[in-house]
């Protein structure tokens, strides 16, 4: 590896982070799967897509559901994340996330339950097999005060 | 004329175009139309005959699996959609 190749980061703010945590729980032990975009302002529109496959090793998003997500986030102009959980595997792209791996502009991202204590989440780029790894930078922001109803 | 909406990642195929009408009366003839204008699109699309497993394809939001498939009729005011499958697991 060059090492004085750069190192793309993804930042994710930790909303974000619990919600993707929590989605991969919500139906433990099958893999889960969504959609996130990155909005101008560096936050992310959220899109649960449901898995197709309801499967403990394998997701597909179900046809409908993911037309609609990524056709908003394709209006919007969003940069595109792609989420599945991994729930009794490491948080890094199998064989099979490999090789169907079919949008090399997006951001890969892997939550995994593996550790049921330790919840964790990795990013990676998918380009021509290639598997390079983002890491995840989670940013605490706190969320914006709704202004007081008089 | 039917209208095909081309995704992001297609887009290298047909010169950035998003979107791109052409005429048909069904979704098979209107994919042919878009693949000889845009050859660089066949491979990603077919596979001989049929379109490619991990393509899905809409007709006004309806996958044509849950349709006619290739003969799924298009209207006049249709629009067609691709993209491809996202699927994965841990394997």
């Amino acid at each position: 590896m060059d090492a004085a190749a750069p190192v793309d980061s993804f930042s994710l703010d930790r909303e974000t982070w619990d919600r993707l945590v929590e989605h991969a729980w919500s139906d433990h032990p099958y893999e889960v799967c969504g959609l996130l975009g990155r909005r101008p302002d560096g936050g992310f529109e959220h899109y649960v897509v449901p898995n197709a496959e309801r499967s403990m090793t394998y997701y597909v998003m179900e046809p409908r559901a993911l037309l609609r997500a990524m056709r908003e986030i394709e209006d919007r102009g969003y940069d595109l994340a792609i989420y599945h959980s991994h729930t009794h595997t490491e948080a890094y792209p199998s064989q099979t996330d490999i090789r169907l791996a079919a949008y090399p502009d997006a951001t890969y991202l892997i939550v995994t339950l593996q550790d049921r204590d330790r919840p964790d989440i990795r990013a990676f780029s998918i380009l021509d097999g290639e598997v390079r790894e983002k890491p995840v930078v989670v940013r605490d922001r706190p969320m914006p005060t709704p202004d007081p109803v008089a | 004329m039917p209208v095909v909406r081309i995704p992001t990642v297609l887009r290298k195929h047909t010169d950035g175009a998003a979107k791109i009408e052409v005429s048909g009366s069904d979704v098979g003839e209107v994919l042919r139309g878009l693949v000889a204008a845009h050859p660089g699109l066949s491979e990603q699309l077919f596979d001989g005959e049929k379109v490619r497993g991990f393509i899905n394809v809409y007709v006004d939001d309806e996958d044509i699996r849950y349709l006619d498939g290739l003969a799924s009729p298009v209207g006049a005011d249709a629009e067609i959609a691709l993209m491809p499958a996202v699927a994965g697991g841990a394997g």
